[in-house]
């Protein structure tokens, strides 16, 4: 691994220990003791900030690749809800057998997710409109389509189901930390194989070659067209499987679930070193701006920050990470 | 400015400069790329502060603090790619950040009275003040900068390569607007690659080399072969040299190829082991031509057949399969991917040798990038740096290797020696001889005529989008090109 590399990593991960210094020096002022600030690091509190993040960090996956090619996608919270109310929907259908039907509600979730970024790089490539105006658009429809689907209210009543377990975290005090729910490991492996494809595969170049320069990407004799619907597809494909988890999560099918959550997406990517222009960003930075957020929240929680404090935290932190890196290129 | 230095990390980019300007005259600074000539001017602008050395100007110890600085000192720069406000009009670019004002509200008047003063002494009269700066030519926006260094009182103007983005004729004006900025005293320091339009309209010349100032004298007197050797440091042997090739069967063929304006009812065919240069005037559409074969722009009407493909419009991605390359004179822009290895750029096209199933191999890719690395000489550290850190020639040499790394047999070559110096220039003549010679067919766009006449085997000059008959270039000279290129319909 290069230096640049090197740097570009370090710097989010800094950012990680900041957030973690400014917790052990709430209590290093506030009390003297630093007991709370040893919660933080419990398995079972780990466990439950690994819980937390993967929905956001899964979806940020998906939006790396958009990200990376130079592209944005604001639909996957809007797509996420859609997609719980779809598993919903497939599980009480074929409720008799219940793993069967999880797994076919697992299917169909990120089935829905994908073909909802299918649609999005079609209608960037076709009708040649910007990402931003396509899936703002698109963060309507599928809000609108979820709605409809579940006939304008929450689908309750789905019967339990292997689903329900993902994000479960073994609270024994005996469980070992390795004992991560599986949502987790679903999350670990999807990041590990996204980080070869973007480094070692053909399609990986592409998506690089595409986000730092389009027109030379055209040139070079690449399909960039396809390449960008692939890019889109993929990314629904993991904001579906942010869906199912989500699904796990809730319990039910609610078109109104994650409202917003693409901002917090997106501030994944950006606080992990992505550039908006394309080009730049990657799998370790995205996880590790995922892990920031979601061990600023859980601070907040155990220290009893108020919920509005955390907003604000947030919005400085995708600031002053992104003025950093300005800072960091200009020298 | 006297011995001035400067080193970026290890590297000094200039090592001792003596640079000396009279008042009122051109003085050519000229220098292959990476000669340290762009930093010295960023010394002089500003821009950067060098490490040793002094200037002075009018006398007076100069030390800019910054580009405000130096333009409030009297020195401006009119950069390669022009700084204006696109949606602004004439008027108002010309006084962006200096706009003559009481108490915050701009003295519209006044404003306009000194721009058309400037715009005059120009021999721009006529130029519409409230024209939005976007809707106007290149050379016209070119004349707003130098409009703008008038009105802010400059004493010298540093030119960057101006007439590299200009037609001939405009070219022909911005010489006569220098002139007309030496009789009014305002000293200009004219940067370029084109030797023949220095000995035209400088004064004097200062050499620079590997950052050092090798050597100066009087424009007009000192032949062109002598200030070539001082720029890279050896005597060149031959300008143009020639690999001898023979012309082996057709391998493209155009009917009647018409794009969406541009060209218009094209008709040519090119030889395996064949240079065919194709010269125009900027905006006869032989960049249309190449891009229109290359899929990058429509074709309407024709007939294109590369090898045994025989069809209309084909897509990029189809080309390269059916062995055409193309090399786009926008290297910048859409020739590389500027934030990527080297190494990404040159297998950018053809993954296939060092790939399986989708996947990569780095070192596959790496050896491969580094044959060509050697093969073309190409200046860089290693084969994973970013291409955007290498010289102007060396990103072309590496633009080169992806076509030939690509494999392909019909090179589409849009202005390969665009702002590249004379010692890569070279290299690049004899690299297509070689190709012709190894049985590749070159259809070679150039605006800068020697070149053409000295490389290409068969000449076509397009104009107004038709291509005239290739003829053998011994058939043409300079004249009867710009003749042709010019009253194209005519002839």
């Amino acid at each position: 691994m290069n230096r640049g590399r090197l740097l570009t990593i370090l710097g989010p991960f800094l950012g990680l220990l900041f957030v973690y210094g400014f917790f052990a020096s709430l209590d290093a002022v506030g009390q003297g003791s630093f007991e709370r600030f040893g919660t933080l690091f419990t398995a079972g509190n780990l466990k439950t900030v690994a819980a937390q993040t993967t929905i956001v960090a899964v979806a940020a996956l998906g939006m790396t690749v958009v990200i990376l090619s130079a592209g944005i996608d604001l639909s996957p919270g809007s797509s996420i809800a859609l997609v719980t109310v779809v598993v919903a929907l497939t599980v009480q259908r074929l409720a008799p057998s219940p793993f069967l039907a999880a797994l076919a509600a697992t299917g169909a979730g990120v089935l829905v997710g994908a073909l909802v970024g299918f649609i999005n790089g079609l209608a960037v490539t076709t009708l040649r409109i910007v990402p931003f105006i396509v899936t703002l658009g698109m963060m309507g429809v599928a809000r609108g389509v979820a709605k409809y689907l579940a006939g304008n209210t929450t689908v309750q009543n789905v019967p339990e189901t292997w689903l329900s377990g993902l994000l479960a975290i073994d609270r024994r005090p005996d469980a070992p930390l390795w004992k991560l729910p599986v949502g987790v490991w679903v999350l670990l492996i999807l990041a590990a194989g996204l980080f070869a494809v973007l480094r070692w595969s053909v399609f990986g170049r592409h998506v690089f070659a595409i986000g730092s320069n389009e027109s030379a990407a055209r040139l070079c004799g690449i399909a960039v067209a396809r390449t960008k619907v692939l890019i889109y597809a993929l990314a629904g494909a993991f904001t579906g499987v942010a869906g199912v988890l989500q699904f796990s999560r809730l319990a039910i099918g609610d078109p109104t679930a994650a409202a917003g959550l693409e901002l917090n997406i997106i501030a994944s990517v950006v606080i992990g070193g992505a550039s908006l222009s394309g080009g730049k960003g990657g799998v370790p930075g995205t996880i590790l701006g995922a892990l920031i957020m979601g061990v600023l929240k859980n601070g907040c929680d155990i220290y009893g920050i108020p919920n509005y404090v955390q907003d604000i935290f947030i919005g400085l932190i995708i600031i002053v990470a992104v003025g950093l890196d300005q800072l960091r290129q200009r020298r | 400015m006297r011995g001035v230095e400067k080193r970026f990390g290890a590297t000094p980019a200039l090592r001792s400069v003596e640079l000396e300007v009279r008042r009122g005259e051109v003085h050519a600074l000229i220098g292959e790329n990476g000669a340290g000539k762009s930093t010295l001017m960023k010394v002089l602008s500003g821009a950067v502060a060098p490490d040793a050395g002094e200037m002075t100007l009018r006398g007076e110890r100069y030390a800019p603090l910054g580009p405000d600085d130096a333009r409030r000192a009297g020195v401006c720069m009119i950069y390669q790619e022009l700084n204006l406000a696109p949606h602004l009009t004439v008027v108002e670019n010309i006084f962006l950040g200096m706009e003559p004002s009481r108490f915050g509200i701009v003295r519209r008047r006044e404003q306009e009275a000194r721009a058309r003063e400037a715009l005059g002494a120009l021999g721009h009269v006529d130029l519409p003040l409230h024209a939005r700066a976007g809707s106007l030519s290149v050379s016209l926006q070119q004349v707003i900068e130098i409009a703008r260094a008038i009105v802010s009182d400059a004493s010298i103007i540093v030119f960057d390569e101006p007439t590299s983005s200009l037609t001939l004729k405009d070219a022909e004006r911005l010489f006569e607007v220098i002139q007309r900025l030496r009789a009014r005293g305002v000293s200009s320091i004219y940067i370029s690659h084109f030797l023949e339009e220095v000995q035209r309209i400088s004064d004097r010349f200062t050499v620079l080399r590997e950052g050092l100032s090798v050597g100066s004298g009087d424009a007009a007197s000192t032949p062109l072969p002598k200030i070539i050797e001082l720029m890279v440091g050896r005597s060149l042997g031959e300008f143009f040299p020639r690999v001898p090739h023979t012309r082996g069967e057709p391998i493209l063929e155009l009917r009647g190829l018409c794009g969406d304006r541009l060209p218009r009812d094209v008709s040519m065919t090119l030889h395996r082991g064949e240079i065919l240069g194709v010269a125009g005037l900027v905006g006869a559409g032989h960049t249309e031509l190449l891009r229109a074969v290359y899929g990058l722009d429509p074709v309407t009407q024709g007939r294109v057949r590369v090898a045994a493909f025989e069809g209309g419009f084909e897509p990029p991605a189809r080309r390269v399969r059916q062995g055409v390359g193309f090399l786009s004179e926008n290297r910048k822009e859409e020739g590389l991917a500027l934030a990527r290895s080297i190494a990404d750029n040159v297998t950018l096209s053809n993954w296939k040798p060092v790939s399986r199933w989708g996947w990569v191999f780095p070192a596959a890719q790496r050896r491969a990038a580094d044959a060509w690395i050697t093969r073309l000489a190409v200046k860089c550290r290693s084969a994973m740096q970013p291409v955007g850190d290498l010289s102007g020639g060396n990103q072309q040499k590496v633009a080169l290797a992806r076509l030939l790394y690509q494999g392909a047999d019909v090179l589409l070559l849009d202005e390969p020696t665009r702002g590249v110096d004379i010692g890569s220039k070279v290299e690049v003549y004899r690299l297509m001889g070689e190709l012709a010679a190894q049985g590749k067919a070159i259809l070679f766009v150039s605006s800068y005529l020697p070149e053409l006449l000295g490389v290409a085997d068969r000449i076509a000059v397009m104009s107004r989008g038709r291509l005239s008959e290739a003829r053998d270039a011994a058939a043409w000279t300079e004249h009867s090109i710009l003749a042709q290129a010019t009253g194209g319909e005519a002839a």
